[in-house]
Formats: structure tokens, C-alpha cells, sequence
């Protein structure tokens, strides 16, 4: 895909969400209601329709081929480009998934591990250990000292003993 | 892909509690939390409900009430309706207990898709109840009864400037009262938050306010404003000089609840277990003083006395709001 | 005045008691970690560590949370200079120079003009603080919605101009930063608003956190994959070293710009003041002036040492004018100051014009520490710069999954909400893609931040006004500013149409 078409599409599913958060404000009051001035919905309202119009806009200038992105027939995304930045977004998306399925001190270690030892091309050794020490110190950093509860999932049971410890 | 996350959640929690159990020795004693509390806050951060579920977690971590920390999280989003919907989702959770005002009946009946029925939540105790008063600037020489407000809110029509917190809010419920007790025009306005209000009155950008004691107190020291009346049935120890509306004939009694609410479905020793906890806080030191210095009425009530408390505020609340148009 | 001197004095008697300094030095180590984290600012600093202060007596405790607050401070421009990810709102007009230096392997220069502005911008306001607090604060309780609604638009104002070449692209992202800014409840007409897809999770709104992670933390994260896969990329975030003669030499580079700083710090401070602008407002119109009056706008957004300096002397300046409507009005300036309000009416003080009277070691207590712990955050701050440039030479491999981490619990830990980490990872993602196609995304980050100020403060001054504007020109204070406001706005316009005439006339 060349940046060209890229922007085309970009463009076009800007002004198809516009389009949508323009019909969503209205289930609010988008005029203007006498004696009192704006009603609820006309501030996203109004604003979705800017929003919109600049998508016109940029279809029209892509249309001139005027600019820099609208004219370039450059690749959008090289194939080995795509294939380390799918893989981390793909890592990152399934990690998020795990949190509130076997939860966070599950997911990092896993997550730590696919980047550091499989993208990183790290020694085991090193993998291991920051697999270990970083969500040691996520909890004694989050959960102890800032009481910040973060997902446990499944996991949760085995942290009630460590809770009896801290707390 | 967030549809899924609660079914997730589901499993997760069933997976849970039978790890839990099996891994429990069977020895009959006291049901205690074995992990942090989740204490929701139907408000955001600084405000009135805010500052004290701060100070009641700071009773209870001082005095060593409970084993484990209560970790205050605030849910304020839709006017309390996020709280709501989170406590209704944690069906049958012993760790997670909620601190109410009266958006917990108003939000429901005004945003019935929500399908929150606040009688499925465990009741556990009610700390107290905040009153509300009439409030006018100090600069307003000519105003020192309600007889004089009435005059001069009748005298400017629909220029004078009611501020209160949020439309449909106690404050907006306030306000059509006195409009339609003594048939006035006043403009509501409303702003994010009691203590902002209390300052729009301050500086005179407003005319009158329903403002809590706690909110106004500052300035109400310092000399900036003056109450006229209560919403009370008995005159206010801290504002002996205003009568209250029952006095001057109009019979009308508001409060605003401060109470702890478990998740729906909690077990009944947990239940039993948060009751005497809060019950504890309720007679603690630090909680009386804090009720006596913000006037804060209404005796501790919980179990089933808070129950049929909630179903008639309920009602009552649902007949304020059809009466003002917003059901 | 000489009253005054007497009463700080009493202040500092308190202050050196070897307990309050304690306090103040753990104050501002902690607060200076917490504010360098993302997503975690000096409001979750000082809300978490609140229950803590019950075991030290009220003076003490205001004193550690004040510590922490200006601890965070300093701290939100370690996150906002080192990962371009701002830890708080306040931090975000840092990142539009601070990165870029970063990345020109010029960390250090960053670091340290942050840590010397912040400690003038601080000094200067606490000095303001002491001899002109109630003036003042009688300004800050006239401010009503209209005022607050001008003060935005020349927010607004002195912004123009930053976005990117594509004038479409830049009026988009204003536009989608308000249109989200919008999402959740409108508590005008009472009702919920733009509850996306119906989606419960929405009802609390698009926090500001959730969009600057994403876009800063998330969005930026994938880019400098992409630059590392490249190959042309770097295998580290910044080569920045610290010597004593790279230190004196930026430390001179920053002197040259000692009036941008003041004129952060005096900005800053008067805003701050104002209740409901808080620090933000107030460190992006510093940056706005700065880039004015600077002799070189065009390296700003390219690594310019004033666009450092600027906002972090005006952030700082402006925690420190957020106490005031804080303490004499009892109306916090920012999200921080609401917390401690609500410590203080735990403590059982009650915040108002009486308390400068009533409680007099308590609030010159607070003015002592503050002129302390900005002494002390500077040098803790100045001490672990090299820590931090070492730890930037970390292999991107490494620090990458590391940072990917802090965003998700950033991004989690203000509420609690995975709704929130999914969002900011489509963001995030988003962000990705649109970056590459040059749209800027600076403008959305901003218009998220002064959305929700200035949309109900422009409804609640038409209500009053009947629904005439103009109530904006003909009250004291709001009728100036919207006058400058306007006429900023129209500047780019003069100097175009000035030029053209001006090159029609040579032709």
C-alpha cells in the first residue's frame, strides 16, 4: 500500500467516525435553546462537523495531490517494518487481553519474555531475570507502598497470603 | 472486545472463589476480608463524598480497624451511574463496598436503561446526613430573612442566579421547591461541584446558593456569606439564627445520605462483618467530631431499617422528579 | 511587610525541626519518583500517601504533601523529557522541546533546564505568594465562568501555530481533542453525553491520561520500533553524557534565557492562582509566549531550550499560585490542591479566609516548607540527572517492553478501569498510523486538557447572560482578556495579510 492510499483511507474513516459522533451528539440538544445558549449536544455536535469538514478538506487536497503525504507513492509501511511493529502490537493487545484473565503478574512475565528473549534476541539469563524482578517490583512499588490494586484474575488466591504479610 | 472482558471476569472470579474455598482450612470463624477493600466513591476527587470516605479510610487505618487497607476508587463518571453499573457487575463480591449520595436513587429512575435496582444492594450504614441551608452574600444588606429574599428574587425575575451542582441535582430539586413555594423565576446554574458553587456565592457571581454547611463554612466564618433557613425539621445547633422552612410554613425537610452500601449478592457474614466495622467508625472520635463540626444530622442505621430508609427516599424522589419534569 | 518577615520566620523554626525536614527530603524523593513515572502525577502522589500523614500532627503533614506535590513536579518532566510521555497534564508542554533534545542526544541540557526553571519559577512564586497573597486571592474569588472562558480562549490563543504544516490535519485534531473532551455526562442538561457504542466506560469520560499515554507513551513507543527496525534508528532512546563541562555550558545556554523563565514564572504564578485553570493553562501559554517573543520560534517543537525552561518554570510557578484560592478561599486550583483541601478538613482545619489568622503556624508552616522543598527537589532532582541519562543508554530492546509495561498500569492505575487500557492501546495504535501520515497530534492532547474548562464556563456565562456574549467584553477582568484573546487569535492573520501587502508593494 503506498502512503497515497493510505491517506485516502485515513481520511475516509475519520469522516465515516465524524459522521458518527455527529449522530450520537444529537441525542442531546444541538441547537441554540432561547434564554440559555447551547444546548448538551451542540458543542461535540458542531465541533464532529469541523471535524468532518477537514476530512473534506483532505480528500480535496489528496484529489489535487497537493502535499507532501497526498503526493508520495512511497510505500506506507515496509514489509519488514510491518512485521516487527505488528508483532509488538500483537504482544501488547494479547498481554492487555491476560490482565483480567490470569492477570497482570501473569501477563508481564510472558510479555517480558516474548520482547526480551524473541524480538530482543536477549540471553535467557538476562530475559529471566527481568522477567522475575520487574513485576516483583511492580508489586511492592504499586500494590505496597501506593495501594494501587492492579488485576490479579485467577491469580488472585495466591496473593491473599502476601496481602496477610504486607498489609 | 470489551463485551468479552466480563465473561473473562466471570470465570476468572468462579476459578477464584473455588481455589479459595478448597484451599480453606473449615474452622468456624468470623468472616474477615483477606484482601484490599474496594471502597467506591459515586464522585470525584475533593469532593464532600469524596473527603470523607478520606477521612472514615484514615479511621480505619489509624486505629487499626481492619486487616487489610480500604483503597478509596472514584467512579463519578454519569452522575454516580459508572458506580452503579460497576458494584451491579460485582454481584456477590465481599470486597467491594460503595459510599452513596442521593444520586443513588435519582440516577436510577432517571436513567432506567442502566437497569440498576438499588434494592438488590446490601445495605450496611447510613453515617450521617448532610443538610442543606439557604445561603445569600453578606454584601446583600437588604436581605436578612427569607421574607426579604423573596422580595428581592421577585424583584429581578429570571435575572436572579441560583448556582447549584448539576442539573437534576439536590441543588436543582432545591431550587424548584423554592420557586414554586414562593413563586419565583430564579435562573438555575449549574456548576461542577458544591465547594465551586460555594465560591461562585462568595464572589458574588451568584445570588443565592442551597449550599451543604461543610461547603459554605469557610466562607461563612470568614464573613462572606449568611444563611437564611434550613431544610431541616429543627433549627441547626451551628446556625442557631436560621429558622427553618417548617417555621415559616413551608413543610419541607431535605437531606442529602451519607451511606456505605455493599455489593449486591455479598454474603451475609460480610455483610455482618462491614456493618459492625462502620458501626465501629459511626462512634469513633475522629467521625463525631467531623459530624458535629459540619452539622451533620441523621442517626447510624443499617440491615433492614436502611433498606425500607432507601425505598422510601425513593420514592419520595421519584415523585420530586416528575414533579419537575425530569422523569 | 515587616510583620510578615517575622511570621516566615516563625515558619522556618517550624520547617528545621528535624521531623518536618525529614519530611520535606522523603517528601520530595518520593514525589519526584512518582512524578517520574507515566500516568502517575502529583494528584495520585499526594491522594495515595493522604492516610499516611494522620500519624505526624496537621503542620507536619501538609508540609510532606506539599513536599510530594513539588516532589511530582519536578518529576513530571523526567517522564515528559526522557520517554516524551507526560505523567500528568501539567508536564505536557515539556515534551514538545524536551523530546526532541532527548533524541538529539542532548537529555542532559533538557534535564537540567528543567530542574533551573523549575527552581526559579518556584522560588519566584513563593516569594510572590509571601508578600501578595490576599490581593490576590480576592481576584481569584471575583473570577467567575466568563473570565475562566476568556482565560481559555487565550490558552487557546497563544497556541496557534503549533500544529503541523497541514492546516486540515491541525483543525481536525483540535477538533477530535474537543469532541472527546465532551464524552460522558454533561452536567448542564444533567444527562449522559456521547456514551460511545454504548459502552458503560465511557460514561466516565476520555481522561486526558489515557489520550497523552496512547499517543505519547503507546503511539511513540511504536514509532521508535518502526526507526529501530529501520535500521537508521538508534539502539537508544538518547546519547546524551553528563560532564562538569557539558553541565557549565548548558548551565550557560540557560542563563542566556533567564526571560523566558521569568516570564514562566510570573505567568504561571497568576494563573495558577485562578481557580479551576490550575498548572496546565499556565505552563501551555508560557510556551505560546515563549515561542512569540523568542528571536528563533522556528527551532521550537525541534529541541529549543526555552520551550524547556518556559513551561516548567510556569508549571511549578503555578502549583505554588494553586494554594492560594486553596487556602484563603477554600476552592482547589487544580486537581492536587482538592486533595489537600480534603486533608485539611480531616485534620479538622477549615480552609478560608480566617485561616491565615487562626492557624497562623499551620499556613506559614506551608510557605517555609515550600521555599525548602524547592531547595531540596532541585538537588535531588540535579543529583540523579546522570542516573537518568544512564539509564536512556539502556539497549532500546530492553527499556522498550519496560516502558510498554509502565504505560498499561499508568494507564490503569488513575481508575481502575481496563475500559481505560483498551482505549489507550487503540490510542495508542491509532496514533501510530496517523503520525505517519503528518497529522499532528499535539493539538488533541491539548484541546482534551482545555475542552472540559472551557465548554461549561462558555454555557454557564450564557445562562447568566440570557444567552448574549456579551457578557465576555463588559466585565472587568473577562473583558481584557477576551480583547488580547481575540486579537492573538487574528495575529497569524494580520502578519499574513501585512506580508502580502507588504510584497505587493516591493512588487
Amino acid at each position: 500500500m503506498t502512503v497515497r492510499t493510505a491517506e485516502l483511507l485515513m481520511a475516509i474513516t475519520m469522516g465515516a467516525f465524524s459522521i458518527y459522533l455527529m449522530y450520537k451528539s444529537t441525542e442531546l440538544e444541538i441547537g441554540w435553546i432561547e434564554n440559555e445558549g447551547p444546548g448538551g449536544g451542540a458543542w461535540p455536535f458542531w465541533l464532529s462537523a469541523v471535524m468532518l469538514i477537514s476530512c473534506l478538506g483532505i480528500l480535496y487536497n489528496w484529489f489535487r495531490r497537493k502535499g507532501r503525504i497526498a503526493s508520495s507513492d512511497k510505500i506506507y509501511i515496509e514489509s519488514h517494518v510491518l512485521m516487527d511493529v505488528t508483532s509488538v502490537t500483537v504482544a501488547l493487545v494479547i498481554t492487555v487481553g491476560l490482565f483480567s484473565f490470569i492477570g497482570i503478574y501473569g501477563a508481564l512475565p510472558l510479555f517480558l519474555i516474548f520482547y526480551l528473549r524473541f524480538l530482543g534476541k536477549h540471553s535467557w539469563r538476562l530475559t529471566a531475570l527481568l522477567a522475575v524482578l520487574i513485576p516483583v517490583t511492580i508489586f511492592f512499588f504499586f500494590e505496597i507502598t501506593l495501594k494501587i490494586i492492579l488485576p490479579k484474575g485467577i491469580t488472585e488466591p495466591l496473593f491473599l497470603p502476601l496481602y496477610k504479610m504486607f498489609f | 472486545m470489551f463485551k468479552t472482558q466480563r465473561t473473562f471476569k466471570k470465570l476468572a472470579c468462579a476459578i477464584g472463589v473455588t481455589a479459595i474455598l478448597a484451599g480453606m482450612p473449615v474452622i468456624a470463624q468470623a468472616w474477615e476480608p483477606v484482601k484490599p477493600v474496594e471502597f467506591v466513591v459515586m464522585a470525584g476527587k475533593g469532593g464532600g463524598a469524596d473527603k470523607a470516605v478520606r477521612l472514615i479510610q484514615s479511621i480505619i487505618a489509624s486505629e487499626n480497624m481492619a486487616p487489610v487497607p480500604f483503597t478509596p476508587v472514584n467512579k463519578p463518571g454519569g452522575s454516580g451511574a459508572e458506580a452503579l453499573v460497576h458494584l451491579q457487575g460485582k454481584k456477590g463480591d465481599n470486597h467491594t463496598i460503595m459510599f452513596t449520595l442521593n444520586s443513588f436513587y435519582t440516577t436510577p429512575l432517571r436513567q432506567p436503561g442502566l437497569g440498576v435496582d438499588i434494592a438488590t444492594f446490601t445495605p450496611i450504614a447510613r453515617m450521617a446526613e448532610d443538610t442543606f441551608l439557604l445561603w445569600v452574600n453578606t454584601d446583600r444588606k437588604d436581605i436578612n430573612n427569607v421574607a426579604d429574599f423573596v422580595k428581592a428574587a421577585k424583584a429581578k425575575g429570571n435575572k436572579w442566579i441560583m448556582a447549584g451542582t448539576g442539573k437534576n441535582s439536590e441543588d436543582n430539586l432545591l431550587t424548584d421547591f423554592l420557586n414554586s413555594a414562593y413563586d419565583l423565576d430564579m435562573k438555575y446554574v449549574p456548576y461542577k461541584g458544591g465547594g465551586k458553587v460555594a465560591k461562585e456565592l462568595a464572589g458574588n457571581n451568584a445570588d443565592s446558593t442551597v449550599n451543604n454547611p461543610s461547603e459554605q463554612l469557610g466562607f461563612y466564618e470568614a464573613g462572606n456569606t449568611k444563611a437564611l433557613a434550613a431544610f431541616t425539621p429543627e433549627r441547626l445547633p451551628l446556625f442557631p439564627d436560621a429558622p427553618t422552612f417548617k417555621e415559616l410554613g413551608k413543610d419541607f425537610v431535605y437531606f442529602m445520605q451519607r451511606t456505605v452500601v455493599g455489593a449486591p449478592g455479598m454474603s451475609n457474614e460480610a455483610a455482618q462483618y462491614y456493618t459492625e466495622l462502620f458501626t465501629k467508625v459511626f462512634n469513633s472520635d475522629k467521625w463525631q467530631g467531623y459530624r458535629t463540626k459540619k452539622s451533620l444530622q441523621g442517626d447510624l442505621l443499617t440491615g433492614d431499617a436502611l433498606m425500607s430508609y432507601w425505598k422510601k427516599e425513593r420514592d419520595i424522589h421519584e415523585t420530586m422528579l416528575k414533579n419537575m419534569g425530569a422523569l | 511587610m515587616l510583620e510578615t518577615i517575622g511570621l516566615l520566620g516563625n515558619g522556618f523554626l517550624i520547617v528545621f525541626e528535624p521531623q518536618n525536614l525529614m519530611l520535606i527530603i522523603g517528601g520530595c524523593a518520593l514525589g519526584l519518583f512518582i512524578g517520574a513515572m507515566p500516568g502517575l502525577g502529583s494528584v495520585n502522589g499526594v491522594a495515595i500517601l493522604l492516610p499516611l500523614t494522620f500519624l505526624v500532627p496537621p503542620t507536619g503533614a501538609i508540609i510532606f504533601l506539599a513536599a510530594i506535590y513539588y516532589g511530582a513536579m519536578y518529576g513530571g518532566a523526567i517522564s515528559s523529557i526522557m520517554l516524551g510521555i507526560p505523567g500528568a497534564s501539567t508536564a505536557v508542554a515539556t515534551t514538545f522541546d524536551g523530546r526532541p533534545l532527548a533524541k538529539q542526544g542532548m537529555a542532559d541540557k533538557a534535564l537540567t533546564a528543567a530542574a533551573v526553571a523549575s527552581f526559579v519559577g518556584g522560588t519566584i512564586s513563593v516569594v510572590l505568594f509571601t508578600f501578595f497573597a490576599p490581593p490576590l486571592a480576592h481576584v481569584a474569588l471575583v473570577f467567575g465562568a466568563p473570565e475562566e472562558f476568556a482565560l481559555m480562549m487565550l490558552a487557546f490563543a497563544t497556541f496557534v501555530g503549533l500544529g503541523g504544516d497541514d492546516l486540515f490535519k491541525t483543525i481536525f485534531s483540535i477538533s477530535i481533542g474537543l469532541v472527546l473532551s465532551a464524552v460522558g455526562f454533561d452536567i448542564i442538561s444533567g444527562e449522559p453525553r456521547l456514551v460511545l457504542w454504548d459502552i458503560t466506560g465511557f460514561l466516565h469520560g476520555v481522561n486526558f491520561l489515557i489520550l497523552a499515554i496512547g499517543v505519547y507513551g503507546i503511539g511513540e513507543m511504536i514509532w521508535t520500533v518502526e526507526e529501530h527496525s529501520l535500521g537508521g534508528g538508534k539502539s537508544m532512546l538518547s546519547d546524551a553524557n553528563v560532564t562538569v563541562k557539558r553541565t557549565l555550558s548548558n548551565l550557560r545556554e540557560l542563563a542566556s534565557k533567564w526571560k523566558s523563565i521569568v516570564m514562566g514564572s510570573f505567568l504561571g504564578y497568576f494563573v495558577g492562582i485562578l481557580p479551576a485553570a490550575g498548572a496546565t493553562p499556565g505552563s501551555l501559554m508560557a510556551y505560546g509566549i515563549a515561542k512569540q517573543i523568542s528571536k528563533e520560534p522556528e527551532k521550537f517543537g525541534h529541541g529549543a531550550v526555552e520551550g524547556v525552561c518556559a513551561p516548567e518554570a510556569a508549571n511549578n510557578a503555578a502549583s505554588t499560585g494553586s494554594m492560594l484560592p486553596m487556602l484563603t478561599l477554600g476552592i482547589p486550583g487544580s486537581p492536587t490542591t482538592a486533595i489537600l483541601l480534603g486533608g485539611m478538613v480531616i485534620w479538622g482545619l477549615e480552609p478560608g479566609p480566617r485561616l491565615f489568622v487562626d492557624h497562623s503556624d499551620f499556613v506559614w508552616g506551608l510557605i517555609a516548607s515550600l521555599y525548602a522543598a524547592n531547595i531540596f527537589a532541585v538537588l535531588i532532582n540535579v543529583a540523579f540527572i546522570p542516573v537518568f541519562i544512564k539509564i536512556l543508554k539502556t539497549p532500546f530492546t530492553i527499556l522498550a517492553p519496560i516502558i510498554f509495561i509502565l504505560c498499561l498500569i499508568g494507564g490503569y492505575a488513575p481508575t481502575q478501569s481496563m475500559h481505560d487500557v483498551w482505549l489507550m492501546v487503540i490510542f495508542g495504535i491509532a496514533a501510530y498510523f496517523m503520525r505517519k501520515l503528518d497529522y499532528p497530534l499535539a493539538p488533541a492532547v491539548l484541546a482534551i486538557v482545555l475542552g472540559p474548562l472551557a465548554e461549561p464556563a462558555l454555557r454557564q456565562s450564557l445562562i447568566i447572560s440570557d444567552g448574549s456574549f456579551a457578557i465576555f467584553f463588559n466585565r472587568t477582568y473577562a473583558g481584557p482578556i477576551s480583547v488580547v484573546a481575540i486579537l492573538l487569535l487574528f495575529l497569524p492573520l494580520f502578519k499574513m495579510v501585512y506580508v502580502k501587502l507588504r510584497n505587493r508593494q516591493a512588487a
